[in-house]
C-alpha cells in the first residue's frame, strides 16, 4: 500500500511532540519590563468612515486606536472633540467609581457584605462608554460594568443597598452582592456565569431592529470569557443578522489568576475575532477615555444605520485582583500595575484637562475628598437599611418568590415547610 | 377562555395542530415570534412551521445558525426586550448545549432581578423514539429540566392537547419547555410496531378546534377512569399504556400528566388513594427520570394506601439504540410484566 508516512526508520530524527503550555512572562517576584508590549503613538490609527465595510480595515483589528498621548494632548482623527464640561464629568463619573469601589472594598473587608470586584484601571472602559451611548441604549455588562450605572447617575445607596442585600435591596437579597439589575437605566441583570450576557444582547438588538425601534445593545465581556461558546454563538448571530450591537472584550490581561494566553493572545488579538465573523473590529486603548468615548460613538452610528455588529477590543490592565476572593500577589509580580505601559485612565483624563487649561490638582484634590464624602455619605445611608448577616433583612417566605409569576403548590409547600420548622426551632430569625 | 366546544374544528396531527397554535398565536400577538434551524422558508424538519414564515415575514419567522447556545441565548435577549419567543430545538437530543442559557438564565432570570426581567420564551423540541433516529434523534431528557428551579415542563399526547397546551404556554410569562412526542406526530402509538400505525383522522383528539384555546398547564387528564390500579404517563406512552390496560382487561385509571412541572398532585393523589396501586411509565432512562420523582410523591402522600410497590416501566439506563430500538422501548412487553406484578395479590 503506498504511504506518504513518515518511514519508521527515519522517527528517531524527529523531536518528540510537546505540549505548549502558555505562561505570563512575570511571577510574583519578578521584575516587570513591559517594553515588549507593542503600544503605537497616540494619533496614528486610522478612522475609517463609520458607513466603510468591515472588510476595508482589518488593520485597525491589529493597531490600538489612541487618543491623548503623554503630554496630555488629544490628537489625532479618532479624539472626538469634546466639550471641557462633557470630559470634566467623565473625569468626575471614573473618580466616582473609584472612590465607591475603595469604600465597598473596605465594607466587604470588614464584614459588612460577602463580595466584592473593582474595576480600579478599568474605570474608562465602562464611564467613556456610558457617556458615548444614548441614555435608552441597553447594556448587558459582565460584573465589573459598575462605570455603567454610576456613569448614568444611578443612586449609589441604591447599589450599595444590593451590595448589603438589606432590607431596601432592590434585588430582595437574592443575587450575590455586585450582581446589579437595573432595568431603569438600561442595565441587565448580571449573571455570575461568563459571556452568556453576550448572545442575549445580540437578540435584545434583533428585537430592536426588529422592532423597528432607534435603541441599540451594547455587552461586555473580559479577555478570558472570550472562550466561551455563548462569544462565538453571539458573533455568529450579531454578522448574519447584522444586529445592532456593541460588543466590548475588556482585554485585562487576567482572568481570576489566569494570564490573556489562555484565552489566546499570544496568538492574535481578540479585536480579531470580529474579522473571522465579517464583523467591524477596533483595538483601543482602554486606559484612554477619549478612545473609548470615539471607538463607542463610531460603533454606535454603524449600528444606527444598519450596518451591524462592532466588536471593541479595550486593551487595559486589571490593576487589583479579580474580586475580594483572591490575592493577586499570589500569581502575578506586585510590579505589574504600576508598570502598565498605558498608565491610569483617571491621571490620563486628569492631565489632558489639566494641559487644556480646563483643570487642575487643587481643584482635583478637592473633588476627591468631596466624591469620598459623597461615597460616604451614601454609605451611611445605605447602613440604615443594613448590612449582610446582621439581621434578617427580608422575611423568611420571600424565599421563593420570584421562581415563577404565580408560586406553585410544590413551592408554597416547601415555604409552609420553611415556615414551620423555623417556628418550631426557636431561632433568633423566626421570632421576627 | 372561549368554550373550544361552539368553535369551528376540522381533523389535524399534532403537527398540523402545533402550527396552529403558533399560527393563532403570532395572530393575536405581535410580540410573538418563532425562530430556530430550518423554521424559516421550509417550515422545519417536521414542517412544524409551514407557512408560518410566508404568512407573518422574515422578521417574525426566521432560520437560525445552528447553534443552540445562541438561539436560546438570543431569545432570552429578546425576551427582556418584550418580545415572547418560541424557539425550536430541532430534536430534544440536540438541546444540551442551550443548558446554560436555560438553567443559568432563563430560568434564573425572574428571581435574580427581582422581576426585572423575565424570559417568557417557550422553547418547543421533539424528543422521544420509535422512529429509528439512533441515540441522537431519540432522547426523552425531561428530567433534567423537571429537576431545575424555574422552568415549565409541558409533555401533550395529543393534537388537541398540544395545540391548547402550546398556546397556554406561550401566553405563560415564564420560560417553558415543550416537548413534542415525536413518534405519535402523525397518529396514536399502541406500541406495536410489527402492525400497521393509525393516524389521528380516527381518534376523538384529533379533532382540533381552528381557533384560539388553551388548557390550563398543570392540569392532569384521566384519560381512563378505572378503579384497579392507577397509571401515571405522558406523552406517547400515554398511548401505549391504554391500550395495554385495555388489552389486559385490566381496570386501570390511565392518567396523563400532561404537566411535570407543575405537577397536577392533586388527581395523582385521590387516583391512588382510591386505587392503591401505581404504575408509573416513561420512555426516559431509569435512573433519576421523572419517575423517580413520581414515585417518590406517591410514596409520600399515599404510603398508607398502596396495596403493592409502585411499578416504574421505563427505558434502560443506556443511550438510545438504533437496531436494537424496540427492545429499549417500554412497550406492552415490559408494561405488561409490571402489571401482573403490582397486580399479583389483587
Amino acid at each position: 500500500m503506498a504511504t506518504d508516512r513518515v518511514p519508521d526508520h527515519l522517527k528517531p530524527n524527529l523531536a518528540p511532540l510537546s505540549l505548549y503550555v502558555p505562561e505570563p512572562k512575570f511571577r510574583p517576584g519578578d521584575a516587570v519590563d513591559f517594553t515588549q508590549v507593542p503600544i503605537p503613538p497616540a494619533g496614528q490609527a486610522r478612522r475609517p468612515d463609520p458607513a466603510d465595510a468591515a472588510d476595508s480595515f482589518i488593520d485597525l483589528a491589529f493597531d490600538l486606536v489612541r487618543v491623548l498621548d503623554d503630554e496630555g494632548q488629544a490628537v489625532g482623527p479618532w479624539n472626538p472633540r469634546l466639550s471641557p464640561d462633557t470630559l470634566r464629568a467623565m473625569l468626575r463619573s471614573m473618580a466616582l467609581v473609584r472612590a465607591f469601589d475603595e469604600r465597598m472594598f473596605r465594607a466587604q473587608r470588614q464584614g459588612k457584605t460577602s463580595f466584592y470586584m473593582k474595576c480600579t484601571g478599568e474605570e474608562a472602559v465602562s464611564v467613556a462608554a456610558a457617556h458615548a451611548l444614548d441614555y435608552e441604549d441597553m447594556c448587558f455588562p459582565s460584573y465589573r460594568q459598575q462605570g455603567l450605572l454610576i456613569a448614568r447617575g444611578w443612586s449609589m445607596v441604591d447599589m450599595m443597598n444590593q451590595i448589603y442585600s438589606n432590607t431596601a435591596d432592590r434585588l430582595q437579597g437574592k443575587q450575590l452582592p455586585i450582581m446589579y439589575s437595573v432595568k431603569e437605566a438600561g442595565f441587565f441583570s448580571i449573571s455570575g456565569n461568563l459571556t452568556t450576557q453576550y448572545p442575549q444582547a445580540v437578540g435584545w438588538a434583533m428585537a430592536s431592529a426588529a422592532k423597528g425601534d432607534t435603541r441599540i445593545a451594547a455587552t461586555w465581556c473580559g479577555d478570558g470569557s472570550t472562550a466561551e461558546g455563548d462569544f462565538h454563538s453571539a458573533c455568529t448571530f450579531a454578522s448574519v443578522y447584522r444586529a445592532p450591537v456593541i460588543f466590548n472584550v475588556v482585554n485585562n490581561q487576567w482572568a481570576i489568576s489566569s494570564f490573556s494566553g489562555f484565552a489566546g493572545a499570544e496568538s492574535t488579538t481578540f479585536a480579531a475575532r470580529a474579522v473571522g465573523y465579517g464583523i467591524a473590529g477596533l483595538r483601543v486603548d482602554g486606559n484612554d477615555a477619549l478612545a473609548v468615548y470615539a471607538a463607542t460613538l463610531w460603533a454606535a452610528e454603524r449600528a444606527r444605520t444598519n450596518q451591524g455588529p462592532t466588536l471593541i477590543e479595550h486593551f487595559t490592565y486589571r490593576a487589583e485582583g479579580h474580586s475580594t476572593s483572591d490575592d493577586p500577589g499570589q500569581y502575578r509580580s506586585a510590579g505589574e500595575p504600576t508598570a502598565w505601559p498605558l498608565g491610569d485612565p483617571i491621571k490620563r483624563l486628569k492631565d489632558h484637562l489639566v494641559a487644556l487649561g480646563e483643570w487642575d490638582d487643587e481643584r482635583h484634590a478637592a473633588q476627591d475628598k468631596e466624591l469620598a464624602e459623597q461615597v460616604k455619605a451614601a454609605q451611611k445611608q445605605a447602613e440604615t437599611n443594613g448590612v449582610l448577616g446582621h439581621g434578617l433583612h427580608q422575611p423568611l417566605d420571600t424565599l421563593f418568590d420570584g421562581v415563577f409569576e404565580e408560586m406553585p403548590w410544590h413551592l408554597r409547600e416547601q415555604q409552609a415547610q420553611m415556615i414551620a420548622e423555623e417556628t418550631a426551632s426557636g431561632r433568633p430569625w423566626a421570632r421576627k | 377562555m372561549s368554550d373550544p366546544e361552539s368553535e369551528p374544528s376540522t381533523r389535524m396531527n399534532m403537527i398540523q395542530a402545533i402550527n396552529s397554535a403558533m399560527d393563532v398565536m403570532m395572530g393575536r400577538d405581535p410580540d410573538v415570534i418563532v425562530m430556530g434551524e430550518d423554521v424559516g422558508y421550509f417550515g422545519g424538519v417536521f414542517r412544524a412551521t409551514a407557512g408560518l414564515q410566508s404568512k407573518y415575514g422574515k422578521t417574525r419567522v426566521f432560520d437560525t445558525p445552528i447553534s443552540e447556545c445562541g438561539i436560546i441565548g438570543v431569545a432570552v435577549g429578546m425576551g427582556a426586550y418584550g418580545l415572547r419567543p418560541v424557539p425550536e430545538i430541532q430534536f430534544a437530543d440536540y438541546i444540551y448545549p442551550a443548558l446554560d442559557q436555560l438553567v443559568s438564565e432563563a430560568a434564573r432570570l425572574r428571581y435574580r432581578s427581582a422581576g426585572e426581567f423575565t424570559a417568557p420564551i417557550t422553547v418547543r423540541s421533539p424528543f422521544g423514539g420509535g422512529i429509528f433516529g439512533g441515540q441522537t434523534h431519540s432522547q426523552s431528557p425531561e428530567g433534567i429540566f423537571t429537576h431545575i428551579s424555574g422552568v415549565k415542563t409541558v409533555i401533550p399526547s395529543t393534537p388537541y392537547d398540544a395545540k391548547g397546551l402550546l398556546i397556554a404556554a406561550i401566553e405563560d410569562n415564564d420560560p417553558t419547555i415543550f416537548f413534542e412526542p415525536k413518534r405519535i406526530y402523525n397518529g396514536p402509538f399502541d406500541g406495536h410496531w410489527d402492525k400497521p400505525t393509525q393516524n389521528w383522522s380516527q381518534h376523538p383528539a384529533g379533532e382540533v378546534p381552528t381557533g384560539y384555546y388553551k388548557i390550563e398547564l398543570g392540569k392532569a387528564k384521566v384519560v381512563r377512569p378505572g378503579e384497579a390500579l392507577t397509571v401515571l404517563v405522558y406523552g406517547t406512552m400515554v398511548h401505549v399504556a391504554l391500550a395495554v390496560m385495555e388489552e389486559a382487561g385490566v381496570d386501570a385509571e390511565v392518567i396523563d400528566l400532561r404537566t411535570l412541572v407543575p405537577l397536577d398532585i392533586e388527581t395523582i393523589e385521590a387516583s391512588v388513594k382510591k386505587t392503591g396501586r401505581c404504575m408509573i411509565v416513561h420512555e426516559a432512562t431509569r435512573t433519576s427520570g421523572f419517575g423517580a420523582e413520581l414515585s417518590a410523591l406517591v410514596q409520600e402522600r399515599c404510603f398508607y394506601h398502596l396495596e403493592a410497590p409502585i411499578e416504574r416501566v421505563t427505558g434502560f439506563d443506556t443511550p438510545y439504540p438504533h437496531s436494537l430500538e424496540w427492545a429499549y422501548f417500554p412497550g406492552p412487553v415490559r408494561i405488561g410484566e409490571a402489571l401482573k406484578k403490582i397486580m399479583k395479590d389483587a
